[in-house]
């Protein structure tokens, strides 16, 4: 059967692509992206020809589209030699030894055990979470609701609907990035939760890390109904180390009706790496979506999440926390449109810029003509920690509706020396002191997340906060 | 019998962007005593207090801070915490997104003679609040925002009782506080006199929040220079007549001497 499904899918191939095989052929040295290595992964993935169709044409799209010239430089990134970056299982014959120094410290201050380490160092094959993931897979099923890879999923009970929604939120051709990540995706997470389902605990995707070829170019796929509800939990805080430094994930949510979900994402990427994330949801009527993300880490970073209110009195609310220390350019933000009557969104961000690091927030907001009496408030917090550092705010508007209300505000200030002198006469060391007040400013969007995750990212400032991580 | 000052000044100078503020200021306290710092706004007395606890604001440009045998002038304010000095502060700062209990708690982290459970802790705040007359949630709340002038006034008292320093500098505690709030804050001080015998410099215009306390001595600072000190009596008579006195003699001094 294998055989079959790969003379078809080579036939589709050819009648597409061609012309161009015989240059990639030529050039394969180069190491362009070919049909052929995106055939290779999905071939190697099993998986249904209209994947395949999907993967070779996001390569077409990729092919054909300009790398961004707008936001960090993404220079460090070998666009001409991309397949490093992608090839399937090339296994980066890496191994413990070969992982910098900084990286195996900040595991020993996290203190995250050793089979993990291994595995977020991307030299683990499998790590002992396995059991905790499959009991949190088997109390949800209880409730009817599907929590797997995606890959799995292609072949099961929700095939269709996921041929339906895979990549319709954020297309191929939305971003060069997004082109890449259709052609080459790989791993990532499936969520339905039926009608009526409401989910009293979160699902945590941290789990499920050691799915093949997660962290790179993973695609997470949520799907709420109708009136249920879900808090989706996304990443950790250790930092994970990959050789192939280019993470184009994608992440598309669907929510129902009156249905809430809430997507919670600490991301704590390795400092050499590019990270080109792409989230969007879609709310209908009476819908809403949270959103808390922090990032960390990283060298470059554009990360914007999306909602788009689609339906009348649909809502989002977005939080975030970005970090940019030593050698890091995080450009990060989000993204609404107000797409239907009543809708409502806030945006609430906080920045920290530290030891020369580049910080920007950026958002969009767009009220189409049908978004009257909808509302939106964005407000953005920066904090430079020192001179070298810089934070900058970039918000954009686009009003096409006239009885809209939209607010923006922006801060941006430094620690003042008189709190730190104060914490200091009480006895708090100055590092200690300088932390604490960062740890406060970030304490909007730690107290939305669960206890242990905010504790976590707490240590994370801490050890940011000390430069400890390299 | 000679023991040493707690805390002594010597020819102390100050400036803050190479303004001058303080000019040669001697003081002594003595170990148990209280003292009450006086002179107009904009003498220079919140600058001393916060020369003293190691204000990085200020340069010092000359003389020294000795503080229970050992010369502080380059100590950070954290380790003369340590040591057990205490400035309450005027103007308490907003620090948002930190409780106020684990402000606490990191206060006294550490310190010799102090570790405690995180139990016996909550237990000891509660009772201090409790003293005070201070709803225990405040604990909880982030520290400084939205308290009121005179609440945040109590959270300097709770500090002091809670640190139990060597000596605590009290600048202006009493300030902007309405009767109860007064009496709480006096309270507060007897507590603290009663519990660890501390040595007190209070820093005041208003001689109310001294009634109840035994003076030992008073500093008169005017345009940054100590212009006099002593018996309590000298309250009293500033109260009457003002600082112009003292004004009128430092302004002839300072001729004479051109
Ligand atoms: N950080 C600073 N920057 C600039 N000037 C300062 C600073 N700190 C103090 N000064 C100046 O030094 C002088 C003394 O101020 P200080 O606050 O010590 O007075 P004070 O005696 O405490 O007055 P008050 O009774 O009003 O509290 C004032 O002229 C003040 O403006
Ligand atoms: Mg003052």
């Amino acid at each position: 059967m294998a055989e079959k499904k790969r003379t078809y899918v080579e036939d589709i191939d050819r009648s597409l692509y061609d012309f161009r095989n015989e240059d990639a052929a030529a050039d394969r040295k180069n190491e362009g992206l070919t049909p052929e290595i995106v055939r290779e992964i999905s071939e190697r993935k099993n998986e249904p020809d209209w994947m395949l169709q999907h993967r070779l044409t996001s390569l077409e799209v990729y092919n054909s589209m300009p790398i961004p010239d707008w936001g960090p430089s993404i220079e460090g990134l070998d666009m001409d030699h991309i397949v490093t970056y992608v090839k399937p299982d090339t296994d980066q014959q890496s191994d413990w030894e070969s992982v910098p120094d900084n990286i195996k410290d900040t595991f020993d201050r996290l203190g995250i055990p050793s089979a993990e380490r291994e595995y977020l160092a991307g030299v683990g094959a499998q790590y002992d979470s396995e059991l905790v993931y499959h009991s949190m897979q088997d109390s949800a099923a209880q409730m009817g609701i599907v929590y797997s890879g995606i890959e799995e999923a292609l072949e099961g009970e929700y095939a269709d609907l996921i041929r339906q929604k895979f990549m319709t939120l954020i297309p191929p051709t939305d971003h060069k990035f997004a082109a890449l990540h259709g052609a080459v995706w790989s791993g990532g997470s499936f969520v339905y939760v039926p009608k009526g389902v409401k989910l009293d605990y979160p699902l945590q995707s941290y789990f499920r890390l050691n799915a093949k070829g997660a962290g790179q170019f993973e695609h997470t796929l949520i799907i709420v109904e109708d009136d249920a509800d879900l808090h989706f939990i996304e990443g950790c805080s250790a930092p994970k180390y990959n050789v192939a430094n280019l993470h184009a994930g994608a992440v598309e949510l669907f929510v129902g009706k009156r249905a809430h979900l809430r997507y919670s994402t600490i991301e704590n990427w390795s400092k050499n790496m590019y990270n080109l994330n792409t989230k969007r949801a879609r709310c209908d009527e009476e819908g809403s979506i949270e959103w808390i993300s922090g990032s960390f880490g990283s060298h470059v970073g554009y990360l914007y999440p999306m909602s788009i209110l689609a339906g009348r009195k649909s809502q989002s609310s977005f939080t975030g926390i970005t970090f940019a220390g030593r050698g890091q350019n995080l450009d990060t933000g989000c993204k609404v449109v107000l797409g239907a009557p009543d809708t409502s969104a806030s945006v609430e961000t906080k920045g920290i810029s530290k030891d020369g690091g580049i910080q920007t927030f950026r958002s969009s907001v767009v009220a189409t003509p049908k978004a009257a009496g909808s509302r939106c408030t964005v407000s953005c917090q920066s904090l430079m920690l020192d001179d070298r550092s810089r934070s900058d705010t970039i918000p954009a508007m686009d009003i096409r509706c006239k009885s809209v209300d939209i607010g923006h505000e922006a801060t941006i200030g430094r620690i003042g020396d008189d709190k730190v002198f104060y914490l200091m006469s009480r006895g708090i060391s100055e590092e200690e002191a300088r932390t604490m007040i960062v740890n406060g400013f970030a304490e909007p969007i730690s107290k939305e997340l669960p206890l242990e995750y905010a504790v976590e990212m707490n240590n994370l400032i801490k050890l940011e906060m000390e430069g400890a991580i390299g | 019998m000679t023991s040493n000052p707690l805390l002594s000044c010597r020819g102390l100078s100050a400036s803050v962007d190479q303004k001058p503020i303080l000019f040669d200021i001697d003081l002594d306290i003595p170990q148990g005593q209280v003292h009450v710092l006086m002179g107009p706004n904009g003498a220079g007395k919140s600058t001393l207090g916060h020369v003293i606890m190691g204000d990085p604001v200020y340069d010092v440009t000359g003389g020294e801070v000795l503080f229970d045998g050992r010369n502080i002038t380059d100590l950070s304010p954290d380790k003369r915490s340590r040591l057990g000095l205490f400035l309450s502060f005027q103007a308490p700062v907003e620090i948002p997104g930190v409780p106020l209990s684990s402000f606490l708690r990191a206060a006294i982290e550490g310190r010799e003679g102090m570790k405690m459970k995180n139990k016996e802790f909550k237990k000891r705040i509660a009772e201090l609040a409790d003293e005070l007359d201070m709803d225990k949630s405040y604990l909880n709340r982030e520290l400084g925002v939205g308290f009121s002038g005179g609440e945040k006034k109590k959270v300097e008292m709770l500090q002091l009782l809670l640190l139990q320093p060597k000596l605590a500098i009290l600048d202006e505690t009493d300030s902007g506080l309405d009767v109860d709030a007064l009496s709480v804050v006096s309270r507060g001080m007897e507590l603290y006199r009663e519990r660890c015998d501390g040595t007190l410099l209070i820093i005041t215009h208003n001689t109310r929040i001294l009634e109840h306390l035994q003076v030992d001595e008073v500093h008169v600072m005017v345009q940054g220079h100590m212009v006099a000190q002593g018996p309590a009596s000298l309250i009293d008579r500033i109260d009457a007549n003002g600082f112009e006195e003292y004004e009128n003699e430092l302004a002839a001094q300072q001729a004479s001497a051109k």
